[in-house]
């Protein structure tokens, strides 16, 4: 295996895409050190993007949006003083990782790029709206992070890519956002459902609306209907009855030791609601 | 294979090695700088036994490789005694039998001391989720907890 610490994502994507056989891209490794482990990755490139000036940084950008660096590993985003204020769910959803050695090293990015469907804080970042800024030989695109996993640890990404930085809007007045999983413990386990939900209000009126489920589908569901049952409600019961009718209907899991179709399916419409309730408070506080 | 070669410094002390890029830290730790006190567990990040710390922040060492120590500062619980003084944690573990076989327990110091670093005064709900990924399976964890605990206090009496 050839290892290479590049100084520039030129370079990294020359490296990428003029690279024979299984190329990856090293960041927390908290993932790919257990693949190359047990042999259910053999890359014969690795590169560690690590050294590259600005994947380290977390950046409130001159929109109030906020770039957050490749690298920047979860301890680094609950420790930062400001952009758990923003984006309090995005932020729980990463805390939720592994234990505090992993959140001392694996990264949301590389969470996203595992492609997990039970990744903890995708749900929450696809109910934030966030994007990822890909560069390839073909030049650099900004992609919406449900776009990139495609499957059960595949993603979106072509040859010779690599997600430059991961960007998470505005937040603005009135919005609020949060992530539960369900787990039988308290720590230390993946998610048998997951649930993030972002919301906007004026007064008591839901005016924006998103909502994105894990560990119920071969990838992170998008429930794209979350705007239509509640945008123009107070939250009030029927709206939240919608919300888990939609979030029911969204859900198409596997059966396996972490729990059945059936018990899946119940957890979406309780965690739908349950999580719909502390977004909007959140929101309502935030005007 | 060509074997890269890395400058760190560990527990102080600067050290060169000479690693295979797919080496862990925790395999450089044990095989070539004879520095055992780190333990393979699990090899996969779930057991703790392995922690170390790399610029102040607690990792898994089976989840990092030996390359990635490159220029970076690595703390293991060989650096945690002060020659022939013991730290209060590990005093303290001693005297609350917070081990039996002591398997975890060089990751649980290590990990341990890097809570009592950033948090002298932490509650005991606070000291169960940051010890929560390190696995013990002899002692039921309370004894643990408790010489934590009582290491802190010590501590914070002392500075
Ligand atoms: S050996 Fe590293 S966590 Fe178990
Ligand atoms: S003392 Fe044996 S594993 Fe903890």
């Amino acid at each position: 295996m050839d290892y290479h610490k590049p100084s520039t994502f030129e370079e990294a994507v020359a490296i990428a895409a003029g690279a024979a056989g299984t190329t990856r891209f090293l960041a927390g490794g908290t993932d790919i050190l257990v693949q190359m482990r047990s042999g259910i990755a053999t890359p014969e490139v690795l590169i560690d993007i690590k050294g590259i000036a600005g994947t380290r940084d977390i950046v409130r950008e001159d929109d109030g949006g906020w770039c957050i660096g490749v690298a920047v590993t979860g301890a680094e985003l609950t420790e930062h003083a400001e952009i758990g204020h923003d984006w309090p769910g995005v932020i729980e959803a990463v805390g939720l990782i592994g234990s505090t050695q992993v959140q001392g090293r694996a990264t949301p990015v590389g969470n996203l790029c595992n492609a997990s469907p039970a990744a903890d804080s995708v749900p929450a970042l696809v109910a934030a709206g966030a994007e990822v800024t890909v560069q390839g030989p073909e030049g650099t695109r900004r992609v919406p992070v449900e776009d990139i996993p495609t499957g059960p640890g595949r993603t979106s990404l072509k040859k010779g890519e690599v997600v430059t930085a991961l960007r998470l809007p505005p937040r603005g007045r009135g919005g609020g956002d949060a992530y539960q999983r369900f787990i039988p413990r308290t720590e230390m386990d993946i998610a048998v459902i997951g649930c993030g939900v972002s919301l906007r209000v004026s007064g008591l009126v839901i005016t924006e609306a998103r909502m994105a489920l894990g560990a119920v589908a071969p990838t992170v569901e998008p429930v794209r209907g979350a705007a239509d049952a509640l945008v123009g409600t107070r939250l009030e019961k029927s709206a939240l009855d919608a919300l888990a009718d939609l979030a029911q209907a969204a859900c198409n899991p596997i059966d396996d030791k972490r729990g059945t179709v059936k018990f899946r399916t119940h957890l979406a419409g309780v965690y739908a609601r349950r999580v719909a309730r502390i977004a909007y408070e959140r929101a309502r506080a935030a005007q | 294979m060509t074997k890269i070669h890395v400058t760190a410094r560990i527990n102080g002390d600067e050290v060169e090695f000479l690693c295979d890029p797919r080496e862990t830290m925790l395999d450089v730790l044990r095989d070539r700088l004879g520095l055992i006190g780190a333990k393979e567990g699990c090899g996969t990040g779930d057991c703790g036994a392995c922690s170390i710390t790399l610029d102040g922040r607690l990792v898994c060492s089976c989840l990092m490789l030996g390359v990635e120590a490159e220029g970076r500062e690595i703390g293991t619980v060989e650096g945690i005694a002060e020659g022939e003084n013991l730290h209060p944690l590990q005093r303290k573990f001693i005297e609350h039998a917070a081990l039996q076989c002591g398997f975890c327990t060089p990751g649980i110091l290590v990990a341990a001391k890097n809570l009592l670093e950033r948090n002298p005064d932490p509650s005991e709900e606070e000291v169960r989720y940051w010890l929560a990924g390190n696995l013990c399976r002899c002692t039921g964890y309370d004894k643990i907890i408790r010489a934590v605990l009582d290491a802190a206090a010590e501590m914070r009496e002392a500075s």
